[in-house]
């Protein structure tokens, strides 16, 4: 079963247009003009229950407004919607119920009372039962090492306390759904990891579903089986994160140093018939392009034994220059088939 | 809408600890309110110089009515307004939709924990400080402060209504400060605070009569300095909870309109 559906998604925003000069300012005083603004652009998508979902983009590419509808707080302009079975914002207050959302740059606790207070209220603002509430709030302050922080007030804590507590508040009903927008924003790396940890954990033990943007993409790596990425709007790759690399990573590197003067004909000359790219700064030190295609120990295979190597260092392409590369290029260069899928659907649904 | 009744009186009991924390801020107000009644007590005096009646008013009643509709205010006053209009301009509304609450009835509890605090560590001490230092004559007969308490509550709910009214303006209008201000000196005139209705001009009186402003301040006052009795109390009361009902349905309206034009600034 699918834990979200959505199709044909679409939210359109009134921009006020200022007029320029004085004369402009008092048109505007009687006459408004707006444009609009397609923030996110027919999109769809399908999450199966117990699935991480990675979803990312550049700033203003529509991920944050995609949270907002599919948790309810936005109506859409067009488009079906499903999570969980409810249709977000038409019972909200019933919906919600079954979901927990964290928004990095936004605390959901209350600044000027206790922790633990904060906790008790949200207990009676979910309905949650004196039992399930005491025996997930010790799981979780267990998991997250809230010890000490509880009785102490919302404003007192650091970031990355606060980030551990807004997690429990977003849990302590347990949502079978959990939308997290960038819950890692500005915490350190050992904060980061511990999130991430448990967000796998509690993805294995209770199967929740969780949807996650981040610009984090270590995250990504380090949680989810699947990206979706965004951009302008519109859906431009919706797949597993290796196939991302596999697709866009366009080879490798090999950096390597000799002990001896080794010239870079000879070089070009040992790999002669495969398709790789040498370059050299010096004849101590040469570096080695590798397309995706040839494997890197055929390439060593020929170079190791022949000449007089102190140190080898294999280079791939990172995530973040791939995601990087994709960002500048938009979706126009390379267009994948998950993306071409998705527009034959919208363009079934249509007719 | 009421199945998490416990939730909604949470949110009494933490505004008023909340307030209770920040109880220093309230002493001041305090002097204030007692300077405010000060001032107009001696302006009321020179008018009336040797004796007479105004409006209906001995000096003896003005005296009563300013003591009892300034601290009245200070129960019924909030700035739920500026709490919904930040809401929704720095984007934290969001918060408010992800839980599976009605977020106005939130608020309208939190603005009567805010009152709660009011009544017991700003009005009750100020009154009795207004007392000490000017002639005001309380009712002694109980079913007057029965009457004035219950009237008192429905002060706080249409005074809130129109705040919260005021503060969803801001889903509407790119700033809605300027509503708000005229809001609060609207209020402030028109609710009877500043001159009694019964002085105002005859038409400016007439029109005062169709509109909410006379159940906050006026009518409840009126019925407690004793200028309307008997069968009165109840035709005040009755007007009260019209105002009351009447609000829900803008109140309503501009909440569910506001569902579809919202949009969250600021990611």
């Amino acid at each position: 079963m699918n834990a979200i559906e959505v199709k044909d998604l679409r939210k359109t925003f009134k921009v006020q247009k200022n007029r320029e000069g004085l004369k402009g300012a008092f048109q505007d005083l009687f006459k408004r003009q707006y444009n609009e603004v397609a923030a996110v652009k027919d999109i769809s998508f399908q999450i199966p229950q117990g699935e991480i979902c990675g979803y990312i983009g550049e700033n203003g590419a529509g991920k944050s407004t995609t949270i907002k509808m599919l948790t309810g707080i936005l109506v859409p302009t067009s488009g079906h919607l499903s999570v969980g079975g409810f249709v977000p914002y038409e019972e909200r207050e019933k919906f919600v119920q079954h979901i927990g959302v964290v928004f990095g740059q936004r605390s959901q606790l209350w600044w000027d009372i206790g922790v633990i207070e904060s906790f008790q209220l949200l207990r009676k603002v979910y309905k949650v039962s004196e039992q399930d509430f005491k025996r997930r709030l010790d799981e979780l302050v267990e998991r997250l090492q809230l010890q000490d922080l509880l009785n102490r007030p919302v404003r007192k804590l650091s970031l990355g306390q606060r980030m551990r507590c807004e997690l429990v508040a977003a849990l302590l009903h347990n949502p079978s759904i959990v939308f997290l927008d960038e819950p890692t924003i500005g915490l350190d790396i050992v904060v980061k990891s511990e999130i991430r940890e448990f967000l796998k954990d509690m993805n294995r033990e209770h199967g929740t579903t969780i949807l996650l943007t981040t610009h984090d993409l270590q995250d990504i790596e380090a949680l989810c089986s699947r990206v979706i990425m965004l951009d302008d709007g519109r859906i431009i790759y919706d797949g597993g994160l290796e196939e991302l690399k596999n697709r866009w990573g366009t080879g490798r590197e090999v950096q390597f140093q000799f002990g001896t003067g080794t010239k870079l004909a000879q070089l070009q000359a040992w790999t002669a018939g495969l398709p790789v790219e040498w370059s050299a700064e010096n004849d101590l030190g040469a570096k080695v392009w590798i397309p995706l295609e040839i494997n890197v120990s055929d390439v060593l295979g020929q170079v190791v034994g022949k000449a007089d190597i102190t140190d080898i260092k294999i280079i791939e392409t990172n995530t973040d220059d791939i995601v990087r590369s994709i960002y500048q290029s938009g979706s126009a260069e390379k267009k994948t088939d998950a993306n071409d899928v998705t527009e034959d659907e919208s363009v079934m649904t249509h007719v | 809408m009421f199945s998490g009744a416990s939730a909604y009186i949470d949110f009494i009991r933490i505004r008023f600890l909340t307030m209770l924390a920040y109880r220093v801020n309230y002493y001041t107000g305090i002097l204030i309110y007692t300077l405010n009644i000060g001032v107009y007590y001696f302006t009321w005096k020179a008018i009336y110089g040797g004796g007479g009646e105004l409006g209906g008013f001995t000096a003896s009643q003005m005296t009563t009515y300013l003591a009892v509709s300034w601290m009245a205010r200070a129960f019924y006053f909030n700035n739920l307004d500026r709490e919904i209009s930040t809401d929704i301009r720095d984007g934290s509304i969001a918060i408010q939709f992800i839980r599976p609450y009605n977020y106005i009835m939130v608020k309208m509890m939190q603005g009567f924990g805010e009152g709660l605090f009011r009544f017991m560590l700003f009005m009750i001490p100020g009154m009795a400080i207004a007392m000490l230092l000017f002639p005001v004559k309380l009712p002694t007969a109980p079913e007057a402060w029965a009457g004035f308490l219950v009237m008192l509550f429905f002060s706080f709910l249409i005074n809130s209504q129109l705040n919260v009214i005021t503060g969803l303006m801001a889903f509407f209008v790119e700033n809605n400060e300027g509503f708000m201000r005229m809001k609060r000196v609207v209020v402030d005139l028109f609710s009877g605070l500043i001159i009694p209705i019964s002085l105002f001009p005859g038409w400016l009186a007439d029109i005062m009569g169709f509109l909410p402003f006379q159940a906050i301040t006026y009518l409840p006052g009126s019925v407690f300095t004793g200028r309307i009795q008997g069968v009165g109390i109840w035709h005040v009361l009755g007007i009260q909870v019209l105002w009351f009902l009447l609000l829900l349905i803008p109140m309503v309206l501009l909440y569910r309109m506001s569902r579809k034009r919202l949009f969250v600034q600021g990611g």
